[in-house]
């Protein structure tokens, strides 16, 4: 690659200044892009490993974790209706009514890895800011989940606000992102105009677990100063993080 | 008993409405699946396409697929149908309006008929006719007929194929998009438009990267356009305040709640169009709309309902997104065809079928028709369905495609064409350039005689500046 390119690739994660043979580009070029697309459709197709989650879970003192899974009975299924992993298949492992103040759902989404590398120390993350101020129910794990699934969980778990952990939908560059919902009063209907929304955690390119466990702190006061979370709360989320 | 029956084999079917039989006459797809309204096995949706191949075109201009008192989109369908256009076809079923098109291909003057029956066809008739159509009934077609349309660039002339150059970058940053936008003019990208989606809705930051775009045309004397993908209301913003806009974008879809859903409607559009035109930016032509549209929009917004609440397949709302594009003289369109997700269009098999159906049905209606052959993460997709796509489409006469460094779109998070994507075809289909950009290609040095691609490095180029300041 020229120096000039070699240079640009600093200021854009654009694939620019590619090595050309002929109208096409080497093999290297061509061997890096399956890699990184064989990393993104192992991140959404590879089944979420519960046990070894429920493992973490349990290991960080937050009690035994209850799982669920949507009406989606296959990843492929999960792909192709997306309104059958908005709905669990059944509640009765969950925990009813117990009032906590927060509530919080590790979903596979769309990127299973991401789950595997970054939901255990995220939630750490959010025990240490949340600890002695705020109540946590158990954590519920969610396979073959979209982030409205939470409002069932939320709503059965009593909780005031829910917090919903997922993987992002993997890019080239990143497979295993995960994001965090928040829902204040979650029940079924929500709309998504009714969350906010913190992405692209995944340290140590992302956003750290510290870090993004502040922001959450911050939008849970202010969800539960404002009684509602979504676009109004959004604008104040700026001031409480800075 | 229903006027819609056909037997196949032991089974007869009987279907209770003409747009369940264009939804069950479907090829199948995940998206019409997912709205409740594809064939439940093969056989049903033979007996469809045999029902539908039987519906005489005629039926489409009195029996509205969505109802038109409460739909604009089906008014200005009917509104604005040229019967004379028609005539030719007047007579004939769906059955044998695929006849027609496949005999008319094949005539010397295909171009010209099939360019004067357009304003006579409704995009339902031309949904209709793609459905009973195999994909090389399609190529065929869409390879007969020729649109042609002009800014600075005329684009859609024959043995041409042009490219978006899309250099999207996460932040909006101008350095990350002066780089990119040096890729693909070094490979000879660019000659559709130079199109930037913006991270941020922010009119400034809108503003800020078309002031960026258009100061690299003006210095380097690029014969092109540039866009950036905002709302149409903010675009209009930017005009009034003085800000270089060629192109107004928008994405708009085929029926009007899911066009609401878009924040517009056909009058916003219009005015769209005619703030543009105002300010006579185009030194070749004066089409200054750039539109994109995508099979899944209307049911991803919940608007894809038709009469009586018969759920209308993602195929044909499509077709009347073109509608909607046609009253808008665009200069370019284009289907977005597997970027809206695997619950639309599941794999490669569905999105290449779709992008042929859509680049045919736009190009028929008298569109400039571009694909972005695209696929996300979690379609069961990859880049040899895509290098499948581009030749189908390069032999089908696509107006351009969307090319981004290295197939990668860093913003968008999904994978389209790359520039050398482009060359590829162009060279295996002996494709090139709009001549206003081939011209400066080859005086800027960036073409061989024999009109293959110098292989620059940038430093020897004569974009060389271009890159040193980003």
């Amino acid at each position: 690659m020229s120096t000039m390119w070699e240079r640009l690739r600093t200021v854009t994660q654009s694939r620019i200044g590619q090595d050309r043979i002929g109208d096409t580009v080497s093999s290297t070029e061509v061997l890096q892009f399956r890699a990184a697309h064989a990393m993104a459709r192992d991140a959404v197709r590879q089944p979420l490993d519960v046990q070894s989650l429920l493992e973490g879970i349990e290991g960080l003192g937050l009690g035994p974790a209850a799982v669920v899974a949507s009406r989606a009975a296959s990843r492929e299924e999960y792909l192709r209706r997306p309104d059958l992993g908005r709905r669990p298949a059944d509640l009765t492992t969950v925990p009813e009514g117990l009032g906590a103040d927060v509530g919080i759902v590790v979903a596979d989404g769309l990127s299973t890895t991401a789950v595997a590398a970054h939901a255990v120390p995220m939630l750490a993350a959010l025990r240490e800011v949340f600890a002695g101020r705020l109540t946590l129910a158990p954590v519920v794990v969610a396979t073959n989940a979209r982030v409205a699934l939470g409002d069932h969980v939320g709503d059965h778990l009593g909780v005031s606000t829910l917090l919903v952990l997922i993987g992002e939908r993997p890019g080239l560059s990143v497979s295993d992102s995960l994001g965090i919902y928040l829902t204040h009063r979650p029940r079924p209907g929500r709309r998504d105009a009714e969350r906010n929304c913190l992405s692209n955690i995944h340290p140590p390119e992302g956003l750290g677990y510290a870090a993004a466990a502040r922001t959450v702190a911050a939008l849970v006061d202010g969800a539960r100063l404002l009684g509602e979370s979504g676009v109004r709360l959004k604008d104040s989320s700026h001031q409480v993080t800075g | 008993m229903s006027r819609f029956r056909e037997t196949i084999g032991p089974h007869t079917f009987s279907f209770g409405h003409l747009v369940e039989v264009l939804a069950k006459a479907s090829p199948a797809r995940s998206g019409d699946q997912l709205a409740g309204c594809a064939a439940e096995t093969d056989a049903e949706r033979a007996a469809a396409q045999r029902v539908l191949a039987d519906v005489p075109l005629t039926t489409f201009l009195t029996e509205p697929v969505v109802d038109p008192d409460e739909d604009e989109v089906t008014r200005l369908i009917w509104e604005s149908h040229d019967t004379q256009a028609f005539a030719p076809v007047a007579s004939l079923t769906v059955g044998e309006l695929r006849d027609w098109l496949l005999a008319t291909a094949v005539a010397p003057d295909a171009a010209a008929r099939l360019a004067g029956v357009a304003p006579g066809l409704t995009p339902e008739m031309v949904a209709a006719v793609s459905k009973i159509m195999r994909n090389q009934d399609l190529i065929a077609v869409a390879a007969a007929a020729q649109v042609t349309s002009a800014f600075r660039t005329t684009m859609g002339l024959p043995g041409r194929m042009g490219t978006r150059l899309q250099p999207n970058h996460p932040t909006d940053d101008p350095r990350g998009v002066t780089a990119a936008i040096l890729d693909g003019l070094l490979l000879g990208a660019g000659d559709a438009v130079i199109g930037i989606n913006p991270a941020s809705d922010s009119p400034q930051a809108t503003a800020d990267l078309l002031r960026l775009v258009d100061e690299i045309r003006q210095r380097y004397e690029i014969p092109t356009q540039s866009c950036v993908l905002a709302h149409v209301t903010t675009t209009i913003e930017l005009i009034e305040s003085g800000a270089p806009v060629d192109l107004v974008f928008q994405s708009i879809a085929g029926t009007q709640a899911a066009n609401a859903g878009f924040g517009v409607d056909l009058a916003v559009l219009r005015e769209g169009m005619e703030a543009a035109r105002s300010l006579g930016r185009g030194n070749v032509g004066d089409q200054v709309m750039y539109l994109e549209t995508g099979q899944g929009s209307a049911l991803s917004a919940d608007a894809h309902l038709g009469v009586g609440g018969h759920p209308v397949d993602q195929q044909t709302l499509e077709a009347r997104a073109y509608g909607v594009a046609r009253a808008l003289d665009p200069f370019l369109v284009n289907t977005v065809v597997g970027f809206i997700g695997p619950e639309y269009l599941y794999d490669g098999k569905q999105i290449i079928r779709a992008g042929l159906e859509d680049h045919f049905c736009g190009k028929l209606l008298g569109l400039q028709m571009g694909v972005d052959v695209c696929y996300t993460n979690h379609a069961e997709a990859d880049q040899d369905d895509m290098d499948t796509l581009l030749t189908l489409l390069g032999v089908a006469g696509v107006g351009f495609v969307i090319t981004v460094p290295g197939a990668d779109d860093v913003m968008l998070g999904y994978q389209s064409l790359s520039f050398h994507d482009a060359l590829y075809a162009r060279n295996v289909l002996g494709l090139r350039p709009a001549p206003e950009f081939e011209q400066w290609l080859q005086d800027r040095g960036l073409l061989e005689s024999d009109g293959r691609l110098v292989h620059l490095d940038p430093e020897s180029s004569p974009l060389r500046m271009l890159g040193a300041s980003a």
